[in-house]
């Protein structure tokens, strides 16, 4: 995973609440086997008529078309867990969301993506929501969580210290688990089978599932 | 002992360990793969050179990209039919069970879970996919994961997660005639708002539950998450035991016994306080259909679309004139009057037999409006062969119905059953998100009964003013 240290940029500025993945990548694209090269149908609707021509939508529009960070309004990326929408933003180049809140699964998928989310709420909120519409740049310094805004204050934030961790070394959280916690997973496997058995099926029930085909 | 709820009983059962953090590794025991979230998935553990710890604990099955017609021909060449071969490829390299197209046991991951007896009480289960909420109605942890999640459950068969703050809604009264869990559902969502959940795993509770069949009570789970909430969950009773026995991947015999006694101490303690808890009474409730573009822009058919002159707050007053301008509606309009292109009975919130059931009763020996196209998609190739056992299918058929075989359908659109851009759809499904039923599409999320009587009215309609209306 690409680490997350500190980025400076300018902020798009999105004052729409109810942001859904939807939204930020529609379900036709869905279809698509890889999770590279997504930035072009990041907000797809959003960013191109039916035409093909382009809207004026923040994403469009100079200097906001290059911004590597995007400040959303409350319940940025709820709905579909669609991966695909973090994959896109991050290849359009966005690599920090701030918004009041978020869609939980939408949430957990950035920081498995060199992502970073940031709540800020209220009156702060309001504030980054009008300084990104400057177009002046802000930096993010995730070491020491805070948003600095270019001659404004340092905006403190708050993030789960083991997901900071994962962001400053670009951590590979799956090596990680089976690095560490191998002998723990095993140890519990042996007990949640004696404790609970009909939750296994190893026994060879699952062998009737195996490669039926569609021709049955 | 502290009294506990039954999202902690389940989650205390499946720690592997804390860590200094407040999270925790959780053990996942059941995982559902389908088309769409596991490619990228399969891709990194490969790249990486890795195994599945536990590659009975998952079976996979296409649902998304599929067609509804014509499945006794090879799919068309294109990109639905590379990620459909891709999963079968995939789960022969892995040896995971796949659950074909034209198998007798095919359909929505949710639809098919629970009735293969994969889902079980007390369970862990997680998906690539945000409905997965629906397998709380069994009394299990189920919630959506993204790819990369995924790929860790392939690898680990486990997850990092903090555990979540606890929500009870209390059900009280008794449900209307004509008003069904759907309602009730919307109902919720619109009052605590889609992010009223987001932080909390939800247990319904309270007199209305135990009236409830697990069709109803999957239908309530699902929708959890357009509230927010990744989990909602129902405290397993005599209804689910019976719904699981005899499942072919339910225990059996002495096992089933040994797990019956585990299941029916799952329920929350008496005395095991929530964080939240939120009363709803039923009894008031009219049947409900969403007006705008999130499953909490929703209102009583009797109403109006509303003004969004009447909301103070700016932000949500600005999220109200887009949706009423995407689905081109003016304030003051009576929701009965909105006329319909399109009606989509189905999703695996609403493609359960019993949801099939209700919306024949309502068509049956009735016409499909002239204006109106109307598909059902059953939510599994078993849901299909019973309703069809039953005759449903004919009393669809004779309406003007189109009957269609197992999939995700119209629900999100991945396969050729889409919106035309500016057509309007009453839609038993669970989201009405810009674009979710196709580009330009218009979504009114109802009950199954209510898109039936939709289908017949050609324009939404409190269906119990249906029998007045020849």
């Amino acid at each position: 995973m690409e680490k997350f240290t500190r980025l400076t940029s300018v902020a798009a500025p999105l004052a729409e609440a109810d942001i859904d993945t939807d939204i930020i990548f529609p379900a036709r694209f869905l279809l698509l086997l890889d999770k590279a090269g997504l930035g072009k149908q990041l907000f797809h609707e959003r960013r191109h008529r039916r035409d093909g021509s382009l809207t004026d939508f923040v994403l469009n529009t100079p200097p906001f078309n290059e911004a590597r960070i995007l400040v959303a309004d409350a319940n940025f990326g709820s709905g579909s867990s669609r991966e695909q929408a973090v994959w896109a933003l991050a290849d359009f180049g966005i690599r920090c969301v701030i918004a009041p809140s978020f869609g939980e699964i939408f949430f957990s998928n950035c920081f498995k993506n060199g992502v970073l989310p940031i709540v800020v709420t209220g009156e702060t909120h309001a504030n980054l929501m009008a300084a990104a519409r400057t177009g002046e740049p802000f930096t993010v310094d995730l070491e020491e969580q805070t948003v600095l805004l270019p001659n404004g204050p340092s905006i403190g934030f708050e993030i789960d210290p083991w997901r900071k961790r994962a962001l400053l070394l670009g951590l590979d959280e799956i090596g990680a688990i089976l690095a560490d916690d191998e002998a723990d997973i095993s140890a519990f496997e042996i007990r949640h089978r004696a404790d609970s058995p009909w939750l296994f099926l190893d026994d060879g029930r699952m062998e009737q599932f195996l490669d039926k085909g569609d021709g049955k | 002992m502290t009294a506990r709820t039954l999202y902690e009983k389940v989650w205390d059962s499946h720690v592997i360990k804390n860590y200094e953090d407040g999270t925790s590794l959780l053990y996942i025991d059941r995982h559902l793969v389908q088309e769409v979230s596991s490619p990228q998935a399969f891709a990194g553990l490969i790249a990486e050179g890795r195994e599945f710890r536990r590659p009975a604990a998952h079976i996979a099955v296409a649902d998304h990209a599929v067609p509804t017609v014509n499945r006794h021909l090879p799919l068309p060449e294109g990109l639905a039919a590379r990620q459909v071969a891709r999963l079968r490829e995939n789960c022969a390299r892995f040896d995971i069970g796949y659950i074909g197209m034209n198998d007798s046991q095919h359909g929505i991951v949710h639809v098919i879970g629970p009735e293969l007896g994969f889902t079980l009480p007390g369970a862990t289960l997680v998906c690539g996919d945000s409905h997965t909420s629906t397998h709380g109605a069994f009394g299990a942890i189920a919630f959506g994961i993204g790819a990369s999640e995924c790929e860790c459950v392939f690898a680990t068969q486990s997850l990092r997660q903090r555990k979540q703050k606890t929500m009870r809604v209390n059900l009280l009264g008794q449900l209307p005639a004509g008003v069904t869990v759907k309602d009730i559902i919307l109902a919720l969502i619109a009052r605590i708002g889609t992010n009223g959940g987001v932080g909390f795993a939800i247990e319904y509770a309270g007199p209305v539950i135990g009236q409830l069949s697990m069709e109803a009570r999957m239908t309530l789970c699902n929708m959890s998450i357009e509230a927010g909430s990744r989990v909602g969950m129902v405290a397993p009773d005599d209804t689910t035991i019976a719904w699981v026995s005899g499942r072919p991947l339910a225990p059996a015999g002495a096992l089933l016994e040994r797990a019956v006694a585990h299941w029916k101490s799952l329920p929350s303690d008496t005395g095991a306080t929530f964080d939240r808890e939120v009363d709803l009474d039923v009894s008031v409730l009219a049947p409900q259909v969403s007006w705008g573009t999130n499953p909490g822009e929703t209102a009583s058919v009797t109403a109006k679309v509303p003004d969004p002159a009447e909301e103070a707050d700016p932000v949500k007053r600005q999220k109200m004139e887009r949706s009423l301008a995407y689905m081109d509606l003016k304030p003051g309009t009576p929701l009965e009057e909105i006329a319909i292109d399109r009606v989509f009975i189905g999703s695996c919130t609403n493609g359960r037999l019993e949801d099939l059931r209700i919306a024949a009763s309502v068509v049956s020996g009735r016409k499909v409006a002239d204006n109106v196209a109307a598909i059902v998609v059953p939510g599994s190739a078993t849901v299909r062969l019973q309703a069809e056992a039953e005759g449903l299918d004919r009393v669809f058929r004779e309406a003007g119905f189109e009957w269609r075989d197992s999939g995700c359908s119209m629900c999100v659109a991945m396969n050729d059953d889409r919106l035309k851009p500016g057509e309007r759809c009453a839609s038993t499904s669970n989201r009405n998100f810009e674009g979710r039923q196709g580009q330009g599409g218009r979504t009114h999320l109802m009950s199954p009964a209510m898109a039936a009587a939709a289908a017949i009215a050609g324009r939404l309609i409190d269906l119990r003013k249906l029998e007045t209306l020849h």
